[in-house]
């Protein structure tokens, strides 16, 4: 692919990406789908993928912290946690103390943590190692998300656009298939205006042979807005307004606060509420698209990691506690991965450049806890990175075969050992 | 289309191109040059009494980090830099509003994207604002100065990590960056020139009481190092001069530009080669955009035919479009900023320069909902482009602001027309070329309320390409 034509797929892997709809997703009928919970609920069983996008590259080394190995040590003199501060793991390894949630479930049996996962030729470029994540294509960038080529498989009925959704407005490109592509859903309620504008807005939304692609573009995108918002509308108020409650008080309005931007996708917490609340109320999605930034920690890292990493394990502690009281529980899992580790040794800014391989979380109820794979040599290193020991494409195909109930091999283009977390 | 309908068709083509959207009173007085003269008009230097009225913020609060602040003044140091960074995008926003020349606040927006650095981790406003300056006065420049000014920009140098690099342990950062996504583009270096570059750009520190980039020699690598097949002791200068002088630079910043300013499509290859020699030895920008500009892709009237969603398309440059079937007209989709400013621009709403105003936090609410806050771009790669604006949570936000301006804005034109005349005053007013049939008979409906047209006009499907 040339460059430009890469990067304008690779510019829907930032956090503020948007719509990815490569393909053409099917304008569902409003009647159809008014409520599509109620007339077609995702049948018990069925396997249900939680898949955490971590944008930035997170420093494995200190999350899963190999806190009593003298090379960590001496590679982080500033970096590095002590070993009573860690969360033990056993093996020698720990968690980052910010971890508790998922220390917990570590002892519960329901944490999985594949260690050194990585691809070969490892790429350093945020844009072009996310791509190669979400494409499963290692050897170039591919041209389509390995879930949205796992859409493409799918019946091709009215349900198929609603079967992967993305929180946050946000498709990204893991979701676009060559096909057909994944839903976007704001975390918000949906306000359409009423009477005869919400009318008029409407008959916008209808094709016209007048329209230049673009028009024709922009037309289908508001009537998917009608279309979405009668799926997830009811939904997405409930939890919206379930999570005012919880604060106490009305939200901010998107934007009101500068912090807010450039995580246009919103906190963590919020995301897998809505996920919990549609996976409650048994809308027919398989696949859950959340994610969160700011893992780039060339500087400062230590403060800035244990925030964002107390907010993955807080987040997905709740998620997991909400889960585990419904009927579902079981067939719940989710993955939380990077596009890249970090360097092993710290730089000046007390901070790490970009690295390779790291660990990949994996929790639910019926999850086999424990250790996968090997933890990279920290004295065996590639120019200074790691050395991976599992194949990304590894941990794909068990979710593929075990939680989405799909033969892996179209979807990533070939054969994978399965691992056994699950 | 008659004659005349077209030469107005491309005049607004070009308006919204260099501008934010192009309202039918802009494209009418325009229309009165001709093209030729309206290009020669963007590069001329003329006084601008809207760019008076709107001076950038001063004293813009950059409180010092202190060292044993308790937690009370930190906090009141953080609102004070929240606030200042509202500031900020207040007056940007109502600088791009008010400017009678917008290119130069949309060359500068180009540059801003391109590199892209956000208020959200360099903290102080002023540090941006002094960016920003720089982009603004550079960015029709030569491209070696601005990329000089840029390796040793203070708010770059937070932004990348650069400040306090040393040649003991070194930071990567700004180096990979500076070629990936400033100068080269990716596949044009390799790991090891990242490395070798990041120790070029060691010694470099922020004196944060001036705000200053301060060089300390003996945090600064020796050398030599090897870059992209030279071998030297660089400094920054050095480093600049080995950027400028491969070939890819000029393949990329061409394509760069045409990417956000002619079309997103695959860029055909006539039309590349006429662009870099235009930008030729001088690596002069303002030549670059004159050429986007006149090129005959970019002034073809066929209307572009990209049938592929501007994300997964394999095209390459190699089998890319042909000149005779490309074409730049509605090749864009309106980026949030265009969307927002030119729908003020054209309803007469001047929102204040002052950051505490409601409608400055209706603004900022109404852009963040769409993608595009300036001065939080979401991170280094800068902003989506084309289709990747039309999502169905941006159409929520769309409906929200389009609300609001067209109650707040000046409808009078749409108003005054008589009822049957009112949905060609509306596209007038936002400066459309034309409307479907289909987007007619909705607007038919609504055309007794002027500004619910208004507001139904700015959600046409029409309105939203560029």
């Amino acid at each position: 692919m040339d460059m430009l034509t890469r990067r304008k797929f690779l510019l829907a892997s930032g956090v503020t990406g948007a719509a990815a709809l490569a393909g053409g997703a099917t304008v569902l009928g409003l009647h159809e789908l008014h409520s599509a919970a109620a007339t077609d609920p995702l049948p018990p069983g069925q396997g249900i993928l939680v898949l955490l996008t971590l944008y930035g590259g997170n420093d494995g080394l200190n999350t899963l912290v190999p806190a009593a190995d003298p090379a960590y040590q001496k590679a982080r003199p500033d970096l590095a946690y002590q070993p009573h501060e860690v969360l033990d793991l056993g093996d020698g390894l720990g968690l980052n103390p910010a971890m508790t949630a998922l220390h917990g479930l570590w002892q519960s049996g329901k944490l999985a943590v594949v260690r050194g996962v990585g691809y070969p030729q490892p790429n350093h470029s945020h844009f072009v190692s996310m791509d190669i994540w979400q494409t499963a294509s290692p050897s170039e960038p591919g041209t389509s998300g390995w879930l949205g080529r796992w859409l493409d498989s799918q019946p091709d009925d009215q349900l198929r656009a609603l079967r992967a959704v993305s929180l946050g407005g946000v498709l990204p490109p893991l979701l676009a298939g060559a096909k057909t592509a994944g839903s976007a859903l704001p975390l918000g309620r949906f306000a359409l205006p009423s009477g005869a504008p919400g009318e008029a807005l409407k008959a916008l939304g209808a094709v016209s042979p007048q329209d230049c692609p673009n028009a024709a573009y922009a037309a289908r995108d508001t009537a998917d807005l009608f279309t979405v918002s009668a799926a997830f509308g009811p939904t997405l108020g409930s939890a919206a307004a379930a999570s005012n409650k919880g604060v106490g008080k009305v939200k901010q309005p998107a934007g009101a606060k500068v912090k807010a931007a450039g995580t246009a996708t919103g906190a963590l917490a919020q995301q897998l509420d809505i996920v919990a609340s549609c996976i409650e109320s048994s809308v027919p999605t398989r696949v859950y698209a959340v994610s969160l930034g700011g893992f780039d920690t060339h500087s400062a890292e230590k403060g800035t990691q244990s925030a964002l990493l107390k907010q993955v394990s807080d987040a997905i502690g709740a998620f997991q506690q909400r889960i585990a009281a419904g009927s579902r529980a079981k067939d719940i899992v989710l993955v939380a991965y990077s596009e890249f580790g970090r360097r092993v040794a710290a730089n000046a800014n007390d901070g790490t450049d970009h690295g390779t391989a790291g660990p990949v979380f994996v929790v639910g109820e019926s999850v086999h806890g424990g250790f996968i794979g090997e933890q990279p040599s920290l004295t065996d290193l590639d120019n200074g990175d790691l050395k991976f020991h599992t194949d990304f494409r590894s941990v794909y195909a068990t979710v593929l075969q075990h939680v989405l109930g799909t033969d892996p091999a179209p979807v990533l283009g070939g054969s994978f050992p399965s691992l056994s977390f699950v | 289309m008659t004659d005349s309908q077209q030469d107005r068709a491309l005049i607004g083509h070009l308006l919204r191109r260099t501008g934010f959207g192009a309202s039918g009173a802009e494209i009418d007085a325009a229309s009165a040059l001709g093209y030729q003269a309206l290009v020669d008009d963007l590069f001329a230097v003329g006084p601008d009494p809207g760019v008076v009225a709107t001076p950038p913020p001063t004293g813009l609060a950059d409180p010092l980090p202190g060292g044993k602040a308790t937690p009370a003044q930190t906090k009141a140091a953080n609102a004070q830099r929240t606030q200042a960074a509202y500031e900020l995008i207040a007056w940007w926003i109502a600088r791009m509003v008010a400017a009678h020349r917008p290119w130069v606040e949309k060359r500068t927006f180009f540059w801003h994207g391109h590199f892209a650095t956000s208020v959200q981790k360099v903290r102080s406003a002023a540090l941006m604002l002094e960016q920003n300056e720089t982009q603004r006065t550079l960015g029709g420049g030569d491209f070696r100065t601005l990329m000089r000014a840029m390796l040793t920009d203070p708010a770059m140098m937070i932004w990348l990590d650069a400040a306090g690099s040393t040649a003991k342990a070194p930071n990567e950062n700004l180096a990979r960056e500076s070629m990936e996504l400033f100068s080269l583009g990716v596949g044009n270096y390799t790991e090891t020139d990242v490395r070798q570059a990041a120790l070029t750009l060691t010694g470099w520190r922020l004196d944060r009481s001036s705000g200053k980039a301060v060089f300390v020699a003996k945090a600064h690598a020796a050398g030599p190092e090897t870059i992209l097949g030279r071998t030297a002791a660089f400094d920054v200068d050095a480093f600049t001069d080995l950027l400028m002088a491969q070939p890819a630079n000029a393949r990329f910043i061409a394509s760069r530009m045409w990417f956000r300013l002619g079309s997103s499509d695959p860029i055909p290859a006539d039309t590349l080669n006429r662009l870099i020699s235009a930008y030729g030895a001088n690596h002069d920008l303002s030549a670059l955009a004159r050429a986007i500009f006149t090129d005959p892709v970019f002034t073809n009237d066929a209307v572009s035919t990209n049938s592929t969603a501007s994300t997964t398309d394999a095209a390459s440059t190699n089998n890319a479009a042909t000149a005779s079937s490309a074409s730049a007209r509605y090749a864009l989709v309106k980026q949030p900023v265009e969307y927002v400013v030119g729908a003020m621009r054209a309803l007469k709403v001047n929102p204040p320069a002052d950051g505490s105003a409601p409608e400055s936090a209706l603004l900022r609410a109404a852009l963040n909902g769409l993608g595009q806050l300036p001065f939080a771009p979401p991170n280094v790669g800068g902003w989506p482009s084309g289709r990747l604006w039309l999502t169905t949570a941006a159409t929520q936000a769309r409906i929200t602001f389009a609300h609001w301006v067209a109650t707040a804005g000046d409808v009078s034109q749409v108003a005054d027309a008589a009822p049957s005349a009112r949905i060609d005053a509306a596209a007038h007013l936002l400066g459309i070329d034309a409307f479907s049939d289909r987007t007619r008979a909705a607007l038919a409906d609504v055309a007794g309320d002027p500004a619910a047209l208004v507001e139904l006009a700015l959600l046409s499907p029409e309105y939203a390409v560029n």
